[in-house]
């Protein structure tokens, strides 16, 4: 929302890129389904936005962005760990963040599927989808945190 | 209801201030503000020595150095003269009797100064208290002297609501709170002894998840702090709270403090809208219910999420008589506010009159962020950190966004 309102102060001529960009952020040519994407969202309004915020930026030396980060959009496996583990205090950027995240394995293999394809090409990010099975592989070797 | 309040408790405070733009900030009539430094780093507390020379603590190293000492030699109200040491980040920054006070996220230090305000031997400051917890979540370390020769610090606890998985939905609060045996409260030591710990050193107050502003009050001889707010009620609980409810509450709170004074932290929070104290959701909370037995009230509740780094009670003869002895407060400005808009990034005015709060606050400094928009998206240009007053009366204002020290004056 806030890229559309800056890309469209840049101009009328701007408005038909800017929305051309938009629907292609939504809908790669080898990305997700449109499916996925919308079930996606709904995770991260319920799981993730009270704290990484609308825009996906994070909060400053507190929760971490998740804009074109190595975590969100390099290995898929660590990032799966990270939602099933939870996470602090992690250097992005050479910003500090000192935030808690809270470990969330009651989330079922297709929501964490859902949610970090949505993440990985939200907020102008664009990588390969997350799939249930690839969460299960992760979640069968991943220790639960102790309580 | 609820809204109808929040609104008028704003607008109200708007129209009271009357406020006009001075460059990116807007001030009261006759006030003006000047950016003493910009883009210097994550500028946190700050002090200003009897000669203008200002110190200042850094929440990230700026070339090695965690605290600066600008000195203006020419007299253009920019310093050119600045000189930087202490390897360490941190927050709290006070200067008292000659002696500059400085905290890590663990310790607490002071540096002897000369005649002229220069550090005597920067490399080798008294280690006064070491050992604090840091871990990660609330981990500043803020300082206030009274003039008993005493220093209190605050340890910040290391969770949202002492759950048993912290920030985790629907994940009870562990019952007695181990937390509060060493963090989430103020602790007192000797300002002029070295080497104290939790065990040497005094538990003050308790049943504060986060003061990071705080200052003595000379009129009350007391310790007034500001403590953050509890996170994410409707994230956790969204069963009892809606949104709506979770942006405006709990409120973020002033205490005035003695020894003993427990607030009440994990197991209450104090609900503005209702102006009591209600069970914390994690304690068996609805919402409505409060405890069995009440807790220490604040002085003042302000709207939710505002997160009050900055205390500071204004001495000076400057400023018109009505800011005598009234607490400004620097509002660095909500993120748990969302999905509902974010709000603060401001400094706020509270008359006192005979140690007490003797009307509403009103906004004293604000549009660091840039705008509405901005405000509410939470992408704010700067927010306002630390609070300290010079010695000609001005207020200074520091922001860690990007680093900018504004020296606030008054011209009658």
């Amino acid at each position: 929302m806030r890229r559309f309102r800056i890309l469209f102060a840049l101009g009328g001529g701007l408005f038909v890129l800017a929305t051309a960009l938009m629907s292609q952020a939504g809908k790669p040519a080898q990305g997700p389904s449109a499916a996925q994407m919308t079930r996606g969202k709904q995770v991260y309004l319920e799981q993730c936005l009270a704290c990484h915020q609308v825009d996906g930026l994070g909060v400053q030396g507190m929760n971490p962005p998740l804009v074109k980060t190595k975590q969100v959009l390099g290995d898929k496996a660590a990032l799966v760990k990270i939602v099933l583990n939870g996470m602090q205090g992690v250097e992005i950027g050479g910003e500090d963040y000192n935030g808690v995240m809270a470990p969330h394995p009651d989330l079922t293999d297709q929501q964490i599927a859902d949610v970090l394809t949505y993440v990985r090409n939200s907020f102008g990010n664009k990588a390969s989808a997350v799939t249930a099975a690839q969460v299960k592989t992760v979640r069968a070797t991943t220790k639960p945190p102790a309580q | 209801m609820r809204s109808a309040i929040k609104t008028l408790s704003f607008a109200t405070a708007f129209c009271l201030a009357g406020l006009v733009s001075f460059g990116q900030l807007k001030l009261p009539e006759g006030f003006k503000a000047m950016a003493v430094v910009d883009s210097f780093g994550k500028t946190r507390h700050l002090a200003v020595a009897p000669n203008g020379v200002i110190f200042v603590k850094l929440e990230r190293l700026k070339d090695g150095k965690g605290i600066y000492r600008l000195e203006d030699t020419n007299g253009d109200g920019k310093p050119d003269k600045v000189t930087g040491f202490g390897g360490y980040v941190g927050t709290g920054m006070v200067l008292k009797d000659g002696y500059l006070y400085a905290s890590s996220n663990t310790d607490v230090y002071r540096y002897k100064l000369d005649g002229s305000n220069n550090v005597v031997n920067p490399d080798k400051p008294e280690k006064i208290v070491t050992g604090l917890l840091d871990r990660h979540q609330h981990n500043s370390k803020s300082i206030a002297l009274d003039n008993s020769g005493n220093i209190y610090v605050n340890v910040g606890a290391y969770a949202n609501s002492c759950q048993m998985q912290d920030r985790s939905r629907e994940s009870p609060g562990r019952m007695p709170c181990p937390i509060l045996d060493s963090a989430g409260g103020i602790w007192q030591f000797r300002a002029d002894k070295p080497d104290q710990t939790y065990g040497t050193g005094t538990h003050y107050a308790s049943g504060l998840r986060n003061v990071v502003g705080l200052d003595w009050n000379t009129q009350t001889n007391s310790l007034f702090v500001m403590q953050h707010g509890r996170d994410q009620l409707s994230d956790n609980w969204p069963k009892l709270f809606n949104n709506k409810q979770s942006a405006e509450l709990p409120a973020e709170c002033m205490y005035e403090l003695h020894k003993g004074s427990n607030c009440g932290w994990p197991y209450i929070f104090y609900d503005q809208i209702q102006h009591k104290q209600v069970l914390a959701p994690e304690y068996g909370g609805d919402g409505k219910k409060g405890p069995e037995k009440e807790f220490q009230d604040p002085v003042v509740a302000f709207p939710g999420h505002l997160a009050p780094d900055g205390l500071l009670f204004y001495t000076g003869s400057q400023f018109p008589e009505k800011y005598k002895n009234g607490a400004f407060v620097a509002f660095h400005g909500s993120w748990n506010r969302a999905p509902e808009p974010q709000a603060g990034f401001f400094v706020v005015f509270v008359p006192f009159k005979d140690g007490k709060p003797s009307g509403n606050w009103e906004v004293f400094a604000d549009n660091f962020s840039g705008g509405a928009d901005k405000t509410a998206s939470g992408r704010a240009d700067y927010r306002p950190c630390g609070l300290a007053q010079g010695p000609d009366g001005a207020l200074y204002v520091t922001d860690d966004t990007k680093g900018v020290i504004w020296k606030i004056s008054y011209n009658k």
